[in-house]
């Protein structure tokens, strides 16, 4: 034990110079290591890790707006596909209904058609059957007269012949 | 990858085995003064290793090179009655082991620290000096081993500096104090300049390539500082407030660390290995924090919620308040205890040369010791560059878990 004590060995005293310069020494190097050296460095080394994270904050936010711009298109495809299928729809429908309209009206027009050409045919028929029978009439009339004329040639006949006709009328 | 590998391994291979050279230096020149103080004083004195072990972790006023080559470093002095001292303590004219041949003022020195001659009839000025001896006197009832300066044949009590401990761990106060730029404080300026420009690269580094990659040592110190930042700070104060104190925490992780690694060269100051040093940081540690302490904190400390009044004042506030003290001094204990060992375990393997040699008799056994110290010496330089680390990141660790403590919101 009395070995440590030895004269001159002072490592395990206070010493108050030493304590003195220890104290200078750690102050100075904590104000001017700290001012030149540790705050620079630690406000740089934030900066670059602000400036890292923005940057992939971005590079995400960047990504995510092309994710949602790639899922805006494809909805507006499906919108396209879904718009162009009704609007095809629409036309077989509207073909279909002109097709139609215009059979329904072709058929009325052919039956129109059809009316009135048998009004004109019956009333060309009713003409024609009217002139024939006048001039069946006539000639009829014209022949009866001409037979009348030959066979009544003679008074009895003609009186026969009146009283004939006087009777049909009679029983008439 | 495995080229970088073999790299590291050299390096290492190459440091320790500087390390191994420089402690062997410093051993071999410290034997041959023994041989010299034996004719000079005629003073039976034996390799003792834990002296040798004890004075290399010391703090010392003069850096030893190799030799009995000294640099001078500044001597500010100041004994109460006579006032402030200073000049380069080359005055002293150090060769032999750092024992100084003159004394300046009452001031000598010895084994390259500082002592003064308290007896006033000794004469003030340069006064040339024939050598040191050792001896023991009674004190409080102890036997304490003292040192002298023989002057003229006459034997001159030598004081030590004055400590802050009041006599508890052999120190007190003495007739002078020692304000000295010791080889600690130069080690200290030497730590805070390197790091000052090479944060100061490092921040320009950001300033050049913002929004590039980082480059050159500012890539090799950021994924420390990010370390520090995103596993000790955040986790332990919390994203919003660890900004504050994230410069404290690592000004004192770089501080010990630069120390803890500078300390590993023969030729360095032991700096985190030295109680006064580890104080000094424990301290402001404790004043940061409990200054930073909020309302909860307090309470916490002084009035812990939900516990009944009895407990409270019988247990829970005692021991909470013994807490705020026996934080901070575990802090100190552990860096301090942590380097000092490892120093110490380190020049004994060293020492193993001489104890096996029988300090320059055998010299085979000198070459067996040799090889074994390398070997020991290898790995306990391994394990010293992890503790290196270790220990700055603990007491870091620590600190923010105290500051985390210190101004955790209420979340009852």
């Amino acid at each position: 034990m009395e070995m440590i004590f030895l004269s001159g060995f002072s490592v395990f005293r206070p010493e108050p110079g030493m304590m003195f310069w220890a104290l200078v020494f750690f102050l100075t190097f904590w104000f001017l290591v700290s001012k030149f050296g540790f705050r620079p460095i630690s406000n740089y080394l934030r900066t670059r890790e602000q400036s890292i994270q923005d940057a992939l904050d971005e590079a995400k936010k960047a990504r995510a707006e092309v994710e949602n711009m790639k899922s805006e298109n494809e909805k507006l495809l499906a919108q396209a596909a879904q718009e162009r299928a009704v609007i095809l729809k629409e036309a077989r429908e509207m073909k279909e209904q002109i097709v139609s309209e215009a059979q329904d009206k072709a058929k009325d027009e052919a039956q129109k058609i059809i009316a009135s050409a048998k009004m004109e045919i019956d009333s060309q028929k009713n003409a024609a059957i009217a002139e024939v029978r006048d001039n069946v009439g006539g000639l009829a009339i014209e022949i009866a007269e001409q037979i009348l004329r030959k066979q009544l040639g003679s008074d009895a006949e003609q009186k026969s012949f009146i009283q004939k006709l006087v009777d049909n009328a009679k029983l008439n | 990858m495995k080229k970088i590998h073999f790299f590291k391994v050299l390096m290492l291979a190459l440091f320790v085995s500087f390390g191994v050279v420089g402690f062997a230096q410093h051993g071999e020149e410290h034997q041959a003064e023994e041989h010299a103080g034996k004719e000079a004083n005629s003073h039976e004195e034996e390799f003792n290793l834990a002296e040798e072990a004890l004075a290399h972790i010391a703090n010392a006023n003069a850096i030893h090179v190799f030799g009995d080559f000294y640099i001078p470093l500044p001597a500010i002095l100041y004994a109460p009655g006579h006032g402030w001292t200073t000049f380069l303590t080359s005055k002293f004219d150090a060769h032999h082991h750092g024992n100084g041949e003159k004394a300046i003022d009452h001031y000598v020195m010895k084994h390259g620290v500082i002592h003064r001659i308290a007896d006033e009839s000794f004469p003030y000025g340069e006064v040339n000096i024939d050598g040191f001896t050792h001896g023991k006197i009674e004190k409080d009832g102890q036997e304490k081993e003292v040192a002298y300066a023989v002057v003229d044949g006459k034997n001159y009590l030598l004081d030590e500096k004055t400590t802050l401990d009041g006599g508890m761990l052999g120190g007190g106060k003495t007739s002078y104090m020692d304000f000295s730029l010791t080889k600690g404080a130069v080690t200290m300026l030497l730590v805070l300049l390197l790091f000052f420009w090479l944060f100061r690269a490092v921040a320009k580094g950001y300033e050049k390539n913002e929004g590039k990659a980082p480059s050159g040592v500012q890539s090799l110190m950021e994924p420390v500082i990010l370390f520090i930042r995103d596993e000790v700070a955040i986790p332990f104060i919390g994203e919003k407030k660890y900004e504050k104190y994230f410069p404290f925490l690592l000004s004192l992780f770089f501080f010990i660390l630069g120390l803890n690694l500078i300390g590993q060269f023969p030729i360095a100051g032991n700096v985190t290995g030295n109680f006064s040093f580890t104080m000094v940081l424990a301290i402001i540690t404790a004043l940061y924090v409990n200054f930073s302490g909020n309302k909860n904190y307090w309470e916490h400390v002084l009035w812990m919620p939900g516990v009944p009044s009895v407990l409270k004042v019988l247990i829970l506030t005692p021991v909470e308040i013994l807490g705020v003290f026996i934080k901070p001094f575990t802090l100190m204990l552990r860096l301090f205890a942590n380097i000092a060992a490892g120093h110490i375990v380190l020049v004994a393997f060293v020492g193993l040369i001489f104890i096996f040699g029988h300090s320059g008799e055998s010299v085979g056994g000198a070459v067996g010791g040799t090889v074994m110290a390398y070997l020991l010496s290898l790995f306990m330089m391994a394990v010293e560059l992890l503790v290196a680390f270790v220990q700055a990141f603990v007491f870091t660790l620590l600190a923010a878990a105290y500051f985390g403590a210190a101004t955790e919101e209420a979340h009852h």
